[in-house]
């Protein structure tokens, strides 16, 4: 039982969080809100060039085939960064489904190329028109279609950093992968949104802490007195208890039980509760700054808020989380179940 | 990460499991701060976990532990709760002092408190607080005089947990003339020392668990002391770090209350508001959330790390989320929340009344938001 990120894991944390917070600063976002994009080539080339679009993906396709608990390092630091491209959807969730279910496809050669995936929980479909291909859903089977192909219409969201689309399509004009894996995809992609929603909550409250520091109102920094602290504060504690949650969520996903299920439900609804918590404390804490275009912490709030309802509701997750609470054993050996029960099978074996 | 157990941690769980099994009291004993039996009863268990050598396994061997690791001890609490075992009535004694002890006590001073800690045979109260003490602890006006090998204490104490039935106290004093966090010590007295008199103190659910204790010229070796002389304030951090950081509430304690939850919602889902389904599945998320922190901070510990102002976000979780999933339970209850339990039924009522006390003691959460924001993030003071 070890609850610790290896020195590999926490360099490569280290790595991502370096290397997105040079290349996606507030800088950034604002020249690209300008430009009505959301995408910047220089660091998707920087991202690639790092292996992050590898790191989930089969080693038969190409891949580094490392597991979820690193994946979701790197989506953490994106979310602290507000990252624009679609690196979590295509390289944590879409090319590793399509690795697992056509490892020599010609479009996982090109690891600069982006995949969308239309999961039949989310009415909408980010990147679409720029990924190299959609992965799309009818009966359990994957079909698989260049944006060509298909009918995309704009949807316009409230975050000004993403591109969304509704995908009409064909099953004619799409290739046929077969049977797919789409509750791993929903899993993946509910984790990963867990982990950005740290990374929002943490630079929600990193913002207000500057802006607290230095903000002066009745001769002191509005940071030293104790509402402006205790907003801050109660942001915190929700950030540390969703955080390991996360982390045991990306250790054990693979173990797809319903305990498993339950852990990324668990994930999903607190990392975005805390990020909800966080966003709005620092839109409060900046007061009317924090009101304005012109201050990034809406930028948090608006991601936070689409991560919130996208790859499953509070309320489908929630579900899922009652259905391990009431139909499996709850108490305090249950924390990690399935070891629980091996050890009673163990013991039933040598008592046979 | 490796979420799994090793065979070596299953087989110790299989032990304390069939020990606890051969051992609890079949019928649940009268709470510690109700009566002196009560008390002693808690005593006399404590003295049966000490035959079984489970007193306090993380300690060293020699000084009456099993020097276990910190995932073998959540382990054992695991199991405790599980199985329904008594309070421990030395709580502050053996989770509080006890580590505080291993850090900075001298070897004699181990072997002499360590071992009646562990067995029961010495039970503390923390004397801590004073009437005009409580959140500002600096503000400690009780001193020590030092007076060739002893020290002459004086003072008020107040809100001491179990201070009316306890053997020991460990309280913070000054020397006299001394400001604030410099020129404290912590030193122990025994509570049926001459000048010393405790005064029982009634909580809101009617139990003498409060007491304060009056000194006057009370005459301690100095041998009680523990660390250096003034070194009082660090010495208390260093306590409540434990207190709010790992020791005082295991997971355990609401795991077990959130599995309880779920089948007081499940015996009662048929009359009860259907909302409610929502809160007891956020107060098994809580415990779980909690219990997968405490894991993280103990495998971060036996890494080499030191508890640091995070404790405080400890605190403030498990005494928000005891309220909220005892909270729960009452509106499950609805017209029936009020009424007083008949021995040996579940007690929401009494466990709601005790969580209430969660966000006061140990450092109020209003405290520990300021620590939080102080030293976590670095607000200004």
């Amino acid at each position: 039982m070890d609850f610790t990120l290896s020195d590999e894991q926490q360099m490569f944390a280290e790595t991502a969080r370096t290397l997105l917070g040079d290349t996606c600063t507030p800088d950034h976002w604002r020249k690209m809100m300008e430009r009505g994009d959301n995408t910047d080539p220089e660091r998707w080339a920087a991202i690639v060039e790092n292996g992050f679009t590898l790191v989930l993906l089969p080693e038969e396709a190409g891949g580094m085939g490392l597991g979820e608990l690193d994946f979701a390092l790197i989506a953490e630091e994106a979310g602290y960064v507000a990252l624009p491209e679609p690196l979590i959807e295509s390289a944590g969730v879409a090319a590793p489904m399509l690795g697992a279910l056509a490892p020599a496809h010609p479009l996982l050669a090109d690891p600069e190329a982006t995949i969308a995936l239309a999961h039949p929980l989310n009415p909408v479909v980010a990147d679409a028109d720029r990924a190299a291909a959609i992965l799309l859903e009818r009966d359990g089977h994957a079909f698989l279609a260049r944006a060509d192909q298909v009918r995309l219409t704009p949807a316009q969201t409230i975050d000004p950093l993403r591109r969304l689309f509704r995908v009409e399509w064909d099953a004619a004009d799409a290739e046929d992968l077969g049977p797919a894996d789409w509750d791993l995809a929903l899993d993946r992609a509910a984790l990963f949104a867990a982990a950005q929603g740290l990374g929002l909550a943490q630079r929600a409250v990193d913002m207000a802490v500057d802006y607290a520091k230095e903000r002066q109102q009745f001769g002191k920094p509005i940071g030293s007195y104790q509402a402006v602290k205790h907003h801050l504060a109660s942001a915190q504690v929700a950030i540390e208890f969703a955080r390991p949650v996360v982390r045991a969520a990306a250790a054990e996903i693979g173990h797809r039980d319903v305990q498993a299920r339950s852990r990324v439900s668990h994930a999903k609804i607190a990392a975005l509760e805390a990020a909800d918590k966080a966003t709005r404390a620092s839109i409060q804490v900046h007061g009317a700054m924090g009101y304005s275009w012109e201050v990034d912490a809406h930028l948090f709030l608006k991601r936070t808020l689409a991560l919130t309802q996208s790859w499953g509701t509070p309320a489908f997750h929630r579900a899922r989380i009652a259905a391990r609470l009431f139909t499996q054993p709850a108490g305090p050996d249950q924390t990690f179940a399935r070891e629980t029960h091996a050890a009673a099978a163990t013991r039933e074996i040598i008592h046979a | 990460m490796d979420l799994s157990y090793t065979p070596e941690q299953q087989a110790f769980r299989a032990e304390v499991r069939a020990w606890l099994e051969a051992h609890v009291p079949a019928e649940p004993l009268e709470h510690f701060d109700a009566t002196r039996g009560g008390f002693e009863a808690h005593r006399e268990w404590e003295r049966t976990l000490k035959s079984g050598d489970w007193g306090m396994v993380t300690w060293p061997k020699e000084y009456g532990g099993r020097g276990l690791d910190l995932i073998e001890w959540l382990i054992f609490e695991e199991e405790y709760y599980r199985a329904g075992a008594p309070g421990r009535v030395n709580q502050n004694g053996i989770f509080l002092l006890g580590p505080t002890l291993i850090e900075f006590g001298t070897p004699e001073q181990k072997q002499r408190f360590l071992p009646p800690m562990a067995s029961g045979e010495e039970i503390w109260a923390q004397a801590w607080s004073e009437p005009q003490a409580g959140s500002d602890l600096a503000g400690v006006r009780a001193t020590a005089v030092r007076d060739g090998d002893e020290y002459v204490l004086n003072g008020h104490k107040i809100w001491s947990s179990r201070a009316v039935f306890a053997d020991w106290a460990f309280g913070l004093f000054r020397e006299p003339g001394t400001e604030r966090h410099k020129g404290m010590s912590l030193i122990f007295f025994p509570l049926d020392a001459p000048g010393v008199t405790v005064n029982a103190i009634r909580k809101i659910n009617g139990h003498v668990g409060f007491a304060e204790i009056f000194l006057e010229d009370v005459r301690v070796p100095a041998f009680n002391r523990l660390g250096d002389e003034g070194q009082g304030w660090h010495i208390c951090m260093a306590t409540a770090g434990f207190e709010r950081g790992l020791m005082l509430r295991s997971p355990a304690r609401y795991q077990v209350a959130a599995a309880a939850l779920a089948g007081l919602w499940q015996d009662h889902k048929q009359d009860a508001d259907p909302v409610l389904e929502a809160d007891v599945v956020r107060a098994f998320m809580n415990a779980d959330a909690y219990a997968l922190s405490i894991y993280q901070t103990a495998s971060r510990l036996m890494a080499g790390a030191k508890i640091g102002p995070e404790a405080s976000t400890n605190k403030i979780f498990w005494s928000e989320l005891d309220i909220h999933l005892h909270q729960t339970a009452l509106s499950i209850l609805g017209p029936k929340a009020e009424l007083v339990v008949q021995p040996g039924e579940h007690d929401w009522l009494d466990d709601y009344i005790f969580a209430l006390a969660g966000p006061i003691y140990a450092g109020s959460n209003e405290i520990q938001r300021n620590i939080i924001a102080e030293r976590m993030l670095g607000l200004p003071r």
